[in-house]
């Protein structure tokens, strides 16, 4: 497979498609540059600022871009925020459509056949794997990501974290809990 | 390379969504996901196939070419497609 692959590259490379460089400087950036800390920075601010907060629920997209998290896919984002009786939990049904923007590259999981689907048959199963026990009466909402499409789950501010900076806060999110497979952390 | 691909404008994002996805519902597909990275591999050639950028033929040629280039390279040293001791030309 390595070799398929060096093929495409140097066909590409060869047709000018595709520069060596500028593949190096793509992999750089997911590897080490993007990552769940940027989902972390929007969370907490939405925590910290109802303003933002708002901005976030009406024009998710615009809103993280503000803070300089742009997807270069020209994705759409769009904010799901968790309540003491709604839990969201995001899935791409179809392949894996992610919010690379704010959180990086997509865990193994998120990829495989069986989080794919039972995320949607049975979610409430899949969070229990997780280890998230939700409430019976808490209502889950799973939402299928698209190409056009991604969505950005806030949790629920933990309780006891009144006078926490945005930056401690930003600890206490975890990929997962942006994801619906986790809760935010407690306060320290 | 899909994402240096896409900002060249070669295909959109629905566009590789319903290419990768393709690959992705083929029966025999791993449970596990396993095999996720083969069929990103697929679908990126099913896409290049249909734009008519790269036939199978000339990526198996130049898979084949890599192959015999490690093959040759030793060990410790970057491999190198002129290190193909078939290859012609360059």
């Amino acid at each position: 497979m390595t070799a398929r692959v060096r093929a495409l590259e140097t066909i590409l490379s060869e047709k000018g498609l595709i520069d060596p460089a500028a593949i190096d400087e793509i992999v750089d950036t997911y590897q080490n540059k993007i990552g769940p800390q940027n989902g972390a920075k929007v969370v907490a601010r939405a925590w910290s600022d109802e303003r933002f907060d708002a901005w976030l629920r009406k024009d998710a997209t615009a809103a993280i871009a503000s803070l300089g998290y742009t997807g270069r896919q020209g994705e759409h984002m769009r904010a799901v925020h968790n309540t003491p009786d709604t839990h969201n939990l995001v899935v791409c049904t179809l392949c894996s459509c992610y919010p690379w923007s704010v959180l990086g590259l997509p865990p193994v999981w998120y990829k495989s056949p069986p989080y794919r689907s039972r995320a949607v048959s049975d979610p409430r199963g899949v969070l229990s794997e997780f280890g998230v026990a939700l409430d019976p009466h808490v209502n889950i909402r799973v939402w299928d990501s698209t190409a056009e499409l991604r969505y950005l789950v806030v949790p629920m501010r933990p309780e006891g974290t009144d006078g926490l900076s945005e930056e401690a806060l930003a600890g206490l999110v975890s990929r997962d809990a942006m994801i619906g497979t986790g809760l935010a952390g407690r306060a320290p | 390379m899909v994402v240096g691909l896409h900002e060249k404008g070669l295909f959109n994002w629905t566009e590789w969504a319903e290419s990768l996805s393709r690959q992705l519902h083929q029966p025999g597909t791993a449970v596990d996901g396993s095999d996720y990275y083969e069929c990103w591999v697929r679908a990126l050639e099913d896409l290049l196939r249909e734009r008519a950028v790269a036939a199978d033929a000339d990526i198996g040629e130049l898979q084949k070419s890599w192959q015999r280039a490690a093959e040759a390279t030793p060990h410790g040293s970057p491999i190198v497609l002129d290190n193909d001791p078939q290859r012609s030309g360059c």
